[in-house]
């Protein structure tokens, strides 16, 4: 097929979009983490970025988009990314390439959430390697590359499975591996810098319009109806989010972008699929089931510390679901249980149980195998006086 | 009238405000502070490389009380504060001379 220079145009753009969302998650969850440790948090997704976006043109995209091998695997045939070139399907393969390359990316970045705090710096570039091509890359191939979920037809329209259930549930099996951080539940672990998690949280959200806008793969009506969905279920979100702690106690800045960030991680899946009107229902929804899964994870006194499981997990489960039950047939082409098709349900339902068992298994076999190798923790002193100084031989106090 | 400064790990504030709160010890000024001890920080070890931390975060409790609330005070902060490392802090007392009052025309001396 010939090439479109304005989807050209466009996804070229989406990809520097969906870039500066890694900084930004480096950002939401620099501000989150307590002063020592702002150098490191910021740092491991530059680390992350940096990690995939070479183990994506090493392999990386050929274990993803290559030929199906058995439905659970891309082969080599594109490693190094050998016959990617400059020709199509509307846009040139090498951009294809680099918009997956920047998912693959921000889904590493989101994980680091489990470890804030104490996790070695080489040891998580280890595991991410490991990470994203044990997990991310068959999850993608699965959902995107052809594999058996696609072909059962289970959609996933920008990631709310390959991106947020894979980050969020795997943040969970790497948190019970790694263990809480030291003083966890005894005294308070306040976020030192809430304008920066809201600088954060800004370029997520402005991000996040390259990310389910450009997965329309052109600049078309979907794009179009993708990009009004996804500001309105953020936005619901951030006032479902808020209005639920402001019942509980003052509404706090924090809570309302992580309502934003539900309400946006549960549009992902859905956004080629739903109308403007189900987008309300779903960032409201995300934004109340994330905010109590929150409150879970601390009744049970689990670290995961910066909440990448309440927030990505879960309402990347949602929204998987949730397409189900709002899909319109003239938006997307399927239609979901409101519009009278309960089969599209049973098959998002499949795929995200799939999904959510492999990435947390699979995740904490990889989180195991370095921990008992290379060791995930940094040493009792190190952690105490923080990672910017033991990890990196830096510190904002200088 | 005596003044306690009482420098301490920051994680500890909070569990030794409110047991100084529930004595009735309220008045209290706090600083975030850098220091050191008799073991010079902290040296981090990496192979062949060390890393010295020679000024750790702390804070610095400052209190103003009658000489019978030094002992209390005391007390509190080494249950509150003491964790049994190389860190747990220090805690100095001396006399004042005069409290005078900014609102009022207060002065004490005793």
């Amino acid at each position: 097929m010939v090439l479109d220079s304005g989807d050209t145009a466009f996804i070229l753009i989406c990809t520097a979009l969906v870039m500066l969302m890694t900084p930004g998650v480096g950002l939401f969850y620099g501000g989150l983490v307590r002063r020592k440790n702002l150098i490191s948090m910021f740092a491991l997704s530059f680390v992350a970025f940096a990690v995939v976006s070479i183990q994506w043109v090493l392999f990386g995209y050929s274990l993803a988009f290559g030929p199906d091998i058995g439905g659970v695997i891309g082969g080599l045939d594109h490693a190094m990314l050998a016959g990617v070139g400059f020709d199509g399907d509307g846009i040139p393969d090498l951009l294809f390439m680099a918009f997956q390359m920047v998912f693959a990316a921000v889904t590493l970045a989101i994980i680091t959430s489990a470890v804030a705090e104490r996790i070695k710096l080489s040891s998580f570039i280890v595991f991410g390697f490991l990470w994203t091509t044990l997990v991310y890359d068959p999850l993608a191939h699965w959902i995107w590359g052809g594999g058996w979920a696609s072909a059962l037809g289970i959609l996933d329209f920008a990631g709310g499975i390959v991106v947020h259930i894979s980050a969020g549930w795997g943040a969970l099996a790497l948190a019970l591996v790694i263990g809480k951080r030291a003083g966890f539940g005894q005294y308070g672990m306040e976020p030192h810098n809430i304008p920066m998690t809201l600088l954060g949280g800004a370029l997520l959200w402005f991000g996040w319009f390259g990310f389910n806008a450009g997965s329309a793969l052109a600049a078309d009506g979907i794009a179009a109806n993708a990009l009004v969905v996804t500001n309105t279920a953020a936005a619901a979100g951030a006032l479902a989010w808020m209005g639920a702690s402001w019942i509980n106690g003052k509404p706090s800045s924090i809570g309302m972008i992580s309502g934003a960030i539900a309400g946006l991680g549960a549009i992902t899946p859905a956004a080629g699929f739903v109308d403007p009107a189900s987008a309300v229902i779903i960032g409201v929804v995300s934004g109340l089931i994330c905010y109590y899964a929150l409150l879970w994870r601390l009744s049970r006194n689990l670290d995961e510390s910066l909440d990448a499981w309440a927030i990505h997990g879960v309402g990347g489960l949602w929204g998987t679901l949730a397409l189900g039950i709002f899909a319109v047939a003239g938006i997307g082409g399927v239609a979901g249980v409101i519009t009278g098709s309960p089969a599209q349900f049973g098959l998002q339902l499949i795929g995200a149980a799939a999904a959510l068992g492999y990435a947390f298994a699979v995740t904490w076999i990889c989180a195991k195998a370095v921990d008992l190798t290379l060791g995930l923790r940094v040493s009792e002193d190190e952690e105490y006086v923080g990672l910017d100084i033991s990890q990196h031989g830096e510190s904002i106090n200088a | 009238m005596k003044k306690v400064e009482a420098i301490i790990r920051p994680e500890k504030l909070e569990q030794v405000k409110k047991a100084l709160a529930e004595k009735g010890l309220f008045a209290m000024t706090v600083t975030e502070v850098r220091g050191r001890g008799a073991q010079k920080g902290i040296c981090l070890q990496f192979r062949g490389k060390k890393i010295e931390v020679d000024l750790i975060p702390k804070v610095k409790i400052e209190m103003v009380v009658p000489d019978a609330a030094v002992d209390t005070i005391i007390e509190i902060v080494r249950a509150e504060a003491r964790t049994g490392k190389n860190g747990d802090g220090k805690i100095f007392v001396w006399t004042i001379e005069m409290v005078a009052g900014v609102r009022t025309d207060e002065i004490m001396t005793e």
